[in-house]
């Protein structure tokens, strides 16, 4: 028998979605049933780990014996039998289920910072933490070094805030440091809405003390005696984990007063978000915090000067937060070496959209859209071929396939039309309709627009009104001009950044894809046969087998024919519903 | 004090102004539908938006503050039609109703659509329909007419301290409304009636009356309590139709519900029209002529002062009556009838 | 006002409303701001966002109670107690304005010692108030730069209304809180011109100006500009008139623009003081409950269809405008008074002041009698200093503060800067009485009165608008839920409420807003008129009845559950 075995399952939301409770359960009931503890020299442990970002293969499990990692993906509670018998008490690792090489390219041209130790510590543990190094950043700030050192060392390792609009991080502290105020506050901002994005949520899940550390750096740096963490109640895991890191940190004298004996004194609470997108932005955030309806305030005053209750406040996101101990541990120029010229240090995304490898990735700020779509994602799905990649969230923008060596940082993707955002990244292919994609990004901008300022509240509503026509075959002549103007006056005169930016993925889309609304509204045509009432839906004889099948999926009797005659269907009562599109098995059933 | 380049003019003011403020003293005329110097700057509408050198964007005046050799531009073409886009979203998506509105020919957005010349609008879409109707008996809410520039939520919590209604959903959804979007149940103070620039918050109790045509306007001081409220009585031939209160008084133009909506007493059927007299005890109380008033009552006071003395008359003045009456009053009883049974009700 | 004039020789608000907001502490004690002068309240409001403390002494939890740091609960008719064991505090922990009290005042020995046995623990025991939060008031209220009391007839209409009106003034006194901006002792005047009404001499001891009428030099004054013999001799109260109707003495009354038999505590004995009356003249625009009873009535104009001046709370000189004309045969009090002038055979309403050299219109001959409200106003500034420097030109734009002795005076936001009327004020040492009339078995309920805002006193003018009737139409009576669970009662049940001296109907609004054992009914509601309940017991100073404080007892209606 070996000296140690640890076995680790991922237990991120996408994992516990993926059953990694039960695979947790049957682990430590199986290694109990066979009574390995008793028979292994040193340690025998299962632990619960963080998402290390290749979510579609869960549950990974690594199970590492005597130093020797081997990592399994797609596992199930049902076997995990054969995992202890074969592995772990045979020696003999199952090839079968193991990961593959697309797993190690998923990997290979990452470079984890911030996700370090998420996936190889327990969240739930600060032992864990301290013992991968966790906690020394600011041990060492707090016995050595001055908050203008600190202030410093920020500012020279180029770190700019990673929320989205990249801001830097020293220069933000500087400002509120320099204000004379009775208090100060440290705010995380951990409400992360951009659909399909996780970047906070799995740090936070996978390594929340790493922002707690962070938190307890920036406040020694300015002077804060206390912070918030806001976090989306959509997140119950993160919260878990994030109360449970608080506490022990609390006990362990890391936080509350005079930590460490230095006389420092800082403790952190966390508020709730109700679900508002808008409460991302960071004045709608405070207002939020303090009681008020989540609306955004003008800047300036910015929260540097007046934040918090009208205190100076610094309001950093999440991976920012998390940047910090590495940089304290580090050093400035260290974290000033990696990244391109004016963005500094490493970029989470969450890579999703038609790409194989989808999931949360790290990488160093300055790599191309091609080694992250290509070598890390690992391509297009189904060989089709790139059209776009839209960053940035909702209203980001659509960078086009032409763009693809791109250098992914601040300012490039500002020049392009698009933006960092938080570090949502969707891939489009050439089955995705760009008007459709700004389309349907608007809906969701439109939707959660506060209603403070009238050009997000109404601009973006008849944005996506026009949008809308056109991709329903009513658009007119002079829209695509009509929607330039509009988007450039919404963004020109909205109140935040949400408003700001809404039209991004309007103005991105016309700028690259212009021929794609001029086909909708001059030729009633959808270049990628998306938009389904521009679409004709007609069976090809040779085909169909008459099975029935659309006859019976359609709603209106347009799809009709004899049981084993190749079947037609009627354009003149066709609602372009589809329903006969998804349900042919014999891919007989074409739309033009 | 510091000192800022407003359209090629300085101007001198105090730390913490706004630049819609110090374009104010100039007397610049920045358009704005969402402000109101009584309450916190708000940002919202988005017409105040002026152009500050080495700034990227276009800012509100109403929100920045004002910053030594700052250099602000507030008209040019790009801010033109910035505005108009602006005013024509919110014309988008608000009924085409002057003509039966009540506040036609006062109110701030019909006022700028007619300086932008918008007649055609661009942005034709789908139009909100709150057609809920507030049974309240007061205050009359057409929230289709409303454009969200929040003087009314916070005039509410700011000035009133009630925090009856606020912004509730999001989007094109948006709406100020009470909690659960219940009917209004508050002060009643009107407040939100007098601060809102468009017809979406009306009085009832003026519903129907007469707007601008006619009425005539008459400065002068609320008859209830002692605050002494500065009130504009708004009047056709012989009748109130109306009450406001200027914002530059000693009240700021707050009233209360008795102030504002409690007028209607003045014109009642109920009032007194005629003299009247009862002209034996146990009799009824009967027409007359003032004539016959005047005569009776210098009889039977004269009886009385020669019967029983001065002082068995007494006067009860009036705190309701002006300074001028009641000093005539207690001048009749003491240097008229000689006594100084003088009082009033009121020693409080 | 009595209480006020007694200390300061002055009875006003000492103090503007707009200072309100620069204040650092408001002590609101028997004012119920937010529903009785919502205006007032709008700048407390803004002061405590200010940052200001506000403490609100009242038995009610008024809706001002929302915005306070803290809220002194206490008895009704237990202020003394409260005032004197704040002040105990005060002296105990040194807290009081030594050089002030050194510099402007008299008598602070004697004042002292009678504080001695107001322990924070007796003050708890009398009023019903924790006497930590005793302690915590003293603090606030003696610490805070600038600190204001304000109060109504929830001090005022009390049996020993005038002591409380000194204990606070002793209170200002003690910490030198007054004659300085946003301080001061503040009565907030419940009606549009009652400062005017008094300012204007419409008193029996003082007039205009509070100028007594004792002293032989002002009465020469007066019977010089008035062109007549005056008499010396002081006159009757209000509430000493009805008693003086109920003996017989007073035999004819002149009631312009009031409705004491509504508004008068015990109605029933103030009703059948004006049945026994021989004359009775009522001048108003509705036919009110007095005028009901009148012998003549007299139809006037209201507010808005006359010229002349309002004086608010602060002492503000206010133009009133005429918008409308008089409906049917309605006329001005002016005309009405001018004319009674000349039938009562006083003809030479403006020939003194002509021969003083006064300049008279051309269209006032010696024989006319009717004054215009300018000339009536002028005649008044001749007569008081107060307001000689006000003319109808320099009020056009806002009004102006009295006192303004001259055409270049701004007007005097607050008094007492440099000296009291009365020299150095004297701390006078009150010894709490108790309520006229106390519970017991048979009445073992306290019930004080007041007013809603959206009623304003006798009901007819607010009655008489739909929409404020719609949202106030009933009279009711807040109840204690202990005391409602005790009387089976449950919210919006019928009850009836009697007292020593009658009995009325309405509904129970059971909550708490009030402490238990007290009840509170506003007046407004001729239907249950709260004032058939209350005591015409007097305070023996100013005369003012006891209409805050008397006992009752409540039934349920119907049968019990």
């Amino acid at each position: 028998m070996p000296k140690g075995v640890t076995v680790n399952v991922c237990m991120g939301t996408g994992g516990i979605a993926g059953g990694a409770d039960e695979v947790l359960a049957a682990f430590r009931e199986e290694l109990s049933r066979n009574s390995v503890e008793g028979r292994v020299l040193e340690k025998c442990a299962v632990h619960q780990v963080g998402c290390r970002g290749f979510c579609a293969r869960d549950v990974l499990v690594d199970i590492t014996i005597d130093d020797e990692r081997t990592t399994y993906q797609y596992i199930r509670p049902d076997m995990v039998k054969r995992l202890v018998s074969e592995h772990i008490i045979g020696g003999e690792p199952v090839a079968d289920w193991m990961v593959s090489d697309e797993y190690h390219r998923f990997h290979d041209l990452q470079k984890k910072i911030v996700l370090a130790d998420c996936g190889t510590i327990d969240p739930e543990d600060i032992e864990a933490y301290i013992d991968a190094g966790g906690y020394r950043a600011i041990t060492e700030v707090l016995e050595s070094r001055t908050p203008a050192e600190v202030i410093d060392e920020v500012r020279r390792s180029g770190l700019r805030g990673r929320g989205g609009a990249g801001f830097p991080t020293g220069q933000k502290w500087e400002l509120c440091a320099a204000n004379e105020a009775d208090r100060r506050y440290i705010i995380c901002n951990a409400d992360e809405g951009d659909p399909g994005a996780f970047m906070d949520r799995s740090v936070i899940e996978g390594n929340p003390h790493s922002v707690i550390e962070g938190m307890l750096i920036g406040a020694y740096a300015v002077g804060s005696d206390s912070g918030y963490v806001y976090i989306r109640a959509e997140y119950p895991l993160a919260v878990d984990r994030l109360r449970l890191a608080l506490d022990q940190a609390r006990a362990k004298g890391f936080l509350g007063p005079d930590i460490l004996n230095s006389g420092f004194s800082f403790d952190i609470k966390i508020k709730l978000g109700a679900g508002a997108f808008v409460c991302g932005e960071e004045t709608a955030l405070i207002a939020s915090i303090e009681g008020e309806r989540g609306m955004p305030r003008a800047k300036p005053p910015y929260p540097a000067d007046k934040g918090l209750w009208g205190k100076p406040t610094i309001i950093n996101n999440v991976e920012t937060w998390a940047n910090l101990p590495p940089i304290i541990n580090n050093g400035a120029d260290w974290y000033a070496g990696i990244g391109s010229e004016k963005s500094k240090g490493t970029k989470v995304f969450a890579l999703t959209g038609k790409i194989r490898n989808t999931g949360l990735i790290e990488v160093p700020m300055g790599i191309s859209l091609r080694d992250i779509i290509f070598d890390i994602g690992g391509g297009i799905e189904g060989g089709r071929l790139l059209k776009a990649v839209q960053t940035g969230g909702p209203s980001g923008g659509c960078i086009p396939q032409q763009h693809i060596d791109l250098a992914m940082d601040y300012d490039n993707l500002l020049a392009v039309g698009s933006m960092m955002g938080s570090g949502g990244m969707v891939v489009l292919d050439e089955s995705d309709c760009m008007v459709n994609i700004a389309r349907f990004f608007l809906e969701f901008t439109q939707a959660e627009s506060c209603g403070k300022c009238t050009p997000c509240r109404l601009g973006t509503k008849r944005l996506l009104e026009i949008l809308t026509r056109i991709t329903e075959g009513e658009g007119r002549k002079g829209d695509i001009e009509l929607l330039e103007d509009l988007a450039g006056d919404v963004r020109d005169t909205s109140l935040c950044g949400l408003g700001m930016s809404a039209p991004n993925p309007v103005l991105s889309t016309i700028r690259y894809f212009r021929h794609e609304y001029e086909a909708h509204i001059h030729d009633k045509h959808c270049p990628a046969k998306v938009c389904r009432k521009l679409l004709t839906f007609f069976i090809r004889e040779d085909l169909c087998v008459g099975c029935g099948m659309c006859r019976k999926a359609c709603p209106t009797g347009a799809a009709d024919g004899k049981p084993k005659a190749p079947h037609h269907i009627d354009t003149s009562s066709c609602v372009k519903c589809g329903a006969c599109y998804d349900v042919c098995k014999f891919k007989a059933v074409l739309k033009e | 004090m510091i000192s800022l380049t407003i359209d090629g003019r300085e101007v001198s003011v105090f730390e913490g102004t706004s630049v819609l403020e110090a374009a104010r003293i100039l007397e610049i005329d920045i358009p704005t539908l969402c402000h109101d110097p009584r309450l916190k700057p708000f940002g919202g509408c988005r017409l105040c938006i002026v152009e500050i050198r080495g700034m990227a964007r276009p800012v509100t005046a109403c929100t920045t503050p004002a910053i030594g050799g700052m250099v602000v531009t507030t008209t040019s073409e790009r801010l033109y039609r910035l505005r108009r886009t602006i005013i024509e979203l919110l014309l988008s998506d608000h009924p085409n109703d002057c003509m039966v509105c009540a506040r036609a020919g006062d109110c701030t957005l019909q006022e700028q659509a007619y300086f932008y010349k918008l007649r055609l609008n661009r942005f034709t879409g789908e139009m909100r329909d709150h057609d809920r109707v507030d049974a309240n008996p007061f205050i009359k809410r057409e929230m289709n007419k409303c454009i969200l520039c929040g003087l009314c939520v916070r005039v509410c919590d700011e000035v009133q301290g009630v925090n009856a209604i606020d912004f509730a959903f999001r989007g094109f959804n948006a709406r100020v409304t009470p909690p659960f979007e219940k009917d209004l149940d508050c002060e009643f103070c009107g407040q939100c009636v007098a601060v809102c620039p468009t017809g979406a918050l009306t009085g009832k109790v003026w519903a129907g009356e007469a707007r601008q045509k006619d009425v005539k306007m008459t400065d002068t001081v609320c008859s209830y309590c002692g605050c002494g409220c500065n009130i504009t009585l708004h009047t056709v031939r012989d009748r109130v139709v109306r009450i406001t209160s200027r914002p530059d008084t000693h009240n700021r133009g707050w009233l209360c519900a008795k102030g504002r909506f409690g007028y209607e007493f003045i014109n009642h059927p109920d009032r007194l029209k005629t003299p009247l007299i009862r002209r034996k005890k146990g009799g009824n109380l009967e027409p007359a002529a003032w004539e016959d008033a005047f005569d009776l009552i210098a009889g039977q006071f004269t009886r009385i002062k020669e019967e029983s003395g001065p002082d068995a008359l007494g006067g009860l003045a009036s705190a309701r009556c002006t300074n001028e009456e009641n000093y005539v009053f207690q001048k009749f009883f003491r240097a008229v009838i000689g006594t100084n049974n003088i009082d009033h009700c009121a020693r409080y | 006002m009595a209480g006020l004039a007694t200390v300061f020789g002055s009875g006003a608000m000492s103090n503007s409303v707009a200072e309100i907001e620069r204040t650092d502490a408001l002590f609101v004690i028997g004012s119920n701001t937010t529903e009785n002068h919502p205006i007032i309240a709008l700048r407390m409001k803004q002061a405590v966002r200010n940052g200001a403390k506000l403490i609100v002494a009242d038995p009610r939890t008024i809706p001002l109670v929302k915005f306070a740091h803290l809220h002194l609960r206490h008895r009704p008719g237990t202020d003394i107690t409260l005032l004197n064991t704040i002040m105990h505090v005060i002296v105990r922990e040194g807290l009081e304005d030594r050089e002030f009290i050194e510099a402007r005042t008299t008598d602070f020995e004697t004042f002292q010692k009678n504080l001695e046995n107001f322990t924070p623990e007796y003050g708890e025991k009398i009023t019903g108030v924790p006497a930590r939060d005793i302690i915590e008031a003293a603090r606030i209220y003696a610490t805070a730069g600038r600190a204001g009391i304000y109060y109504t007839m929830g001090i005022t209409q009390h049996s020993m209304g005038t002591d409380n009106v000194i204990s606070l003034a002793n209170l200002a006194l003690l910490t030198g809180n007054i004659g300085r901006e946003a301080t001061g002792v503040n009565p907030l005047r419940g009606q549009n011109n009652v400062q005017g009404c008094c300012d204007m001499g419409c008193s029996p001891n003082v007039f205009p100006g509070y100028q007594s009428l004792t002293d032989p030099e002002v009465r020469e004054r007066f019977e010089e500009v008035w062109g007549t013999r005056l008499p010396d001799k002081i006159g009757l109260t209000a509430s000493e008139m009805i008693e003086a109707m109920l003996a017989g003495s007073l035999k004819g009354l002149y009631v312009m623009g009031e409705n004491p038999a509504m508004s008068d505590p015990n109605t029933t004995h103030t009703l059948e003081a004006f049945r026994k009356l021989d004359f009775l003249v009522v001048q108003d625009i509705f036919l009110t409950e007095t005028a009901e009873l009148a012998d003549v009535v007299l139809p006037a104009a209201s507010f808005a269809e006359k010229d002349g001046t309002f004086t608010n709370s602060e002492r503000r000189v206010q133009m009133v405008r005429k918008a409308l004309s008089t409906p049917g045969r309605a006329k001005d009090d002016l005309w009405i008074l001018g004319n009674l002038t000349a039938r009562m055979g006083f003809n030479h309403v403006f020939e003194s002041i002509r021969a003083l050299g006064y300049k008279v219109p051309e269209d006032n001959d010696a024989k006319q009698t009717i004054m215009t409200p300018e000339q009536a106003f002028l005649e008044a500034g001749l007569l008081w200093p107060g307001i000689r420097g006000m003319t109808y030109q320099r009020l056009k734009n806002g009004g102006i503060q009295w006192p303004c002795p001259s055409q270049g005076h701004p007007g005097t936001p607050y008094l007492f800067r440099d000296s009291f009327p009365v020299g150095r004020p004297a701390f006078r040492s009150i010894t709490p009485t108790e309520s006229d009339e106390l519970v017991d078995s048979d009445y073992p309920y306290v019930l004080t009165t007041g007013r809603i805002l959206f009623q304003y006193h006798t009901g007819s003018m607010t009655r008489r608008s739909k929409a404020l009737e719609t949202v106030a139409p009933c009279p009711f009576i807040e109840i204690n839920h202990r005391d409602a669970a005790l009387l089976e009662i449950l919210d919006e049940d019928p009850v009836t409420v009697t007292s020593r001296r009658g009995t009325i109907s309405l509904i129970a609004r059971v909550g708490d807003r009030v402490g238990p054992g007290v009840v509170f009914i506003p007046f407004h509601y001729r239907e249950a008129a709260a004032n058939l309940l209350t005591n015409n017991a007097l305070d023996p100073i100013c005369k003012i009845a006891e209409a805050k404080v008397c006992a009752v007892r409540i039934d349920k209606v119907g049968p019990t559950a």
